[in-house]
């Protein structure tokens, strides 16, 4: 009874002590989610001015980063909010700012050029974007002109769409067992191609739906062993356009972490499709397709949707081939922005450095998601 | 009224006498001998009958009695004593349903033996029939052409193989028994592009790129909704649109490039090729 008495009082005591510490002097992190201002340094150099700013939007602290630009007279907040925000839904929407980093370009007394990182966490990963910021002194302190990028404003027209729509209708639970079900797509695996990293073994190839109706499409690789047996299997996730219109090609990405070409016999591929409701619209036009070489091996190009509706989410899935037209990688990337209608969005997807040599061609495919019109 | 046959089995025992094969749902009867009361029981597959008899006396079973095709257990209950037997039901004669299965529902042309049909024959209680029945088969296609096969179905099934013809549409595929019969709808679409090319004119500061109306090798107008790839190289870098068909072409403008080289592919087939000049 004693020992828990003493034990009662011990844990008490440790807790009163604990909190106590934890108020007195406060984690970085506990400051920031607690919306402290001990955080945020004086802006009396660029460099903190800047440090301030990105605190604040990482703390989507909107009024107190808006207040401290200096040219906050240009624009409203809320237009500073759907700068970094998006104008339309996009992945930006739901982005939060991971980190960023700060650079110093210029400085001269009572002015500075400062670069801007910012790191953004997505649902489908991260991305980065860059500002550089011009910081002009006022008094003792530094402020931030933000180099607000506006609105794009689409001129009001009509552009008429007559695109196809695919509805699919299963047989019912009461239809009798010999009546026909609709058929499933027939899809093929045009080429396939393993290849060796340092992370495992990735396969990689493409896949034709060869039928006349749209597809859901997946691909299931199953590593073999010299003697027959199955080593792994796994599936494409990433890196394919799961829904694939009629003789449309897409790359997939088979990723079996940790494995050894040279332990694999052979490889079992399984295309798999199911029937799925599908629109044969937006148009997206690849404009001005580059690969840059390495050193900083890029493909870079510029999105242009060619319909009347806004494209919330862009998935760009780029094909890399030798000079022998086999598949030697695929790449792909999100666009941070909208795409609305007839406004060029570029994209910049970088190359692993070792294959950036091997590469001799690309085709790029974009899978697009919308959710709703320009307004 | 039919009666079934009244062939007694010999190996049964004086006190019932059981026909030895009941058509399913057919009236039939069951002679006991002796004196008193008694209860006869009839346990099959999915059934189980009770009827309280008078014994030296015929009970009789009117029709649709027992309909599941099958071996039955009949045991007849007089006081302490038993006897008992098998009957076997066996399906009726006559076809009354057909599930037929036709695969694909969709397919391209021009394939042998690209349809099958499979039809499984059923009295009118659903048994199987499983004696040897003359089969037919149709398939229809839309151009007024048809395909027949006669087939003897075995154990109750009975199976062939069409091929799909060279023109587009829904064909009707027709199973028949015995004037009973079953059709499905076989969807047969065209193949893959075949001659594809395209025209290029200036618009604007563009160029305005048109399939002409794209057809398979057949002559059939390819679906709209298929992609088409139009890609424009030029200097080291490209164009590329996807674009689907409508109205049997697929157009879209892309930007203008002096000496620009223009192809055009629809999935593995590859179509004309253009030099921009202007």
């Amino acid at each position: 009874m004693n020992k828990g008495r003493v034990l009662a009082v011990f844990i008490t005591a440790a807790t009163v002590a604990l909190i106590a510490i934890g108020t007195l002097w406060p984690g970085k992190t506990a400051l920031q989610y607690s919306g402290g201002k001990n955080l945020l340094r004086t802006s009396s150099t660029p460099q903190a001015a800047v440090e301030n700013l990105g605190d604040e939007i990482r703390l989507r602290a909107w009024g107190a980063a808006y207040s401290s630009l200096g040219n906050k007279a240009e624009f409203s907040q809320s237009d500073f909010v759907h700068d970094l925000t998006g104008y339309y839904l996009s992945l930006r929407t739901y982005a939060t700012l991971e980190s960023f980093e700060v650079r110093p370009l210029h400085a001269s007394s009572d002015q500075a050029e400062v670069r801007l990182r910012m790191h953004w966490s997505s649902v489908v990963g991260p991305f980065t974007t860059t500002r550089d910021l011009q910081v002009v002194k006022n008094g003792d302190r530094w402020n931030v002109d933000w180099p607000l990028v506006r609105k794009t404003v689409v001129p009001p027209q009509v552009i008429p769409e007559n695109y196809l729509r695919w509805d699919v209708i299963y047989r019912g639970p009461g239809d009798d067992w010999g009546v026909q079900d609709v058929e499933a797509p027939h899809v093929r695996i045009v080429d396939m191609h393993p290849v060796q990293r340092a992370e495992g073994v990735v396969v990689l190839g493409e896949l034709l739906n060869e039928d006349v109706v749209p597809a859901y499409v997946s691909v299931r690789a199953t590593l073999q062993s010299k003697s027959g047996s199955p080593i792994s299997t796994e599936g494409s996730f990433d890196k394919i356009s799961h829904i694939l219109l009629p003789k449309q090609v897409t790359p997939f990405f088979v990723n079996f972490p940790n494995a050894t070409l040279s332990d694999v016999g052979s490889i079992r591929m399984e295309p798999l499709s199911g029937l799925v409701s599908a629109s044969a619209g937006p148009v997206i036009v690849i404009e001005n397709q580059q690969l840059n070489p390495a050193p900083g091996a890029t493909v870079t190009g510029q999105l242009v949707n060619q319909s009347g509706q806004v494209v919330n989410i862009a998935h760009i899935l780029e094909t890399l081939y030798d000079k022998t037209g086999q598949v030697v990688w695929v790449a792909d990337q999100y666009t941070d922005h909208a795409l609305l209608p007839l406004t060029p969005i570029p994209f910049d997807i970088h190359i692993p450095e070792d294959l950036a040599r091997k590469v001799s061609s690309e085709r790029t495919i974009v899978e697009t998601y919308s959710v709703g019109g320009v307004h | 009224m039919v009666l079934a046959s009244l062939s007694l089995a010999s190996a049964q025992d004086s006190r019932m006498s059981l026909p030895t094969t009941v058509g399913a749902g057919s009236a039939f009867s069951i002679h006991s001998t002796g004196s008193g009361k008694a209860v006869l029981y009839i346990v099959g597959p999915g059934q189980a009958l009770r009827r309280d008899v008078q014994l030296g006396e015929s009970t009789y079973f009117p029709v649709g009695s027992l309909y599941n095709a099958g071996h039955y257990l009949v045991i007849l209950v007089a006081g302490s004593s038993t006897d008992n037997g098998w009957v076997d039901v066996v399906p009726a004669n006559t076809p009354a349903n057909l599930s037929f299965l036709a695969k694909p529902s969709r397919l391209p042309i021009g394939l042998h033996n690209g349809i099958s049909g499979t039809v499984y024959i059923f009295d009118v209680y659903h048994n199987l029939i499983t004696k040897p029945t003359p089969v037919s088969f149709k398939l229809s296609n839309p151009s007024g052409s048809a395909q027949q096969r006669a087939v003897t179905a075995h154990e109750g099934v009975a199976t062939t193989e069409m091929d799909s013809s060279e023109k587009e549409g829904f064909a009707k595929f027709e199973a028949q028994v015995d004037g009973i019969s079953s059709t499905r709808v076989v969807e047969q679409v065209p193949g893959s592009p075949c001659g594809l090319t395209m025209i290029a004119r200036p618009s604007g500061k563009g160029i305005q790129l048109a399939t002409n109306p794209v057809r398979d090798c057949s002559g059939n107008a390819v679906p709209d909704g298929t992609i088409i790839t139009f890609t424009e190289s030029y200097d080291g870098a490209q164009s590329t649109a996807d674009v689907p068909l409508k109205h049997g072409v697929a157009q879209v403008e892309i930007p203008a490039h002096p000496g620009a080289t223009i192809t055009v592919a629809s999935g593995v087939v590859l179509g004309n090729e253009i030099h921009w000049q202007k």
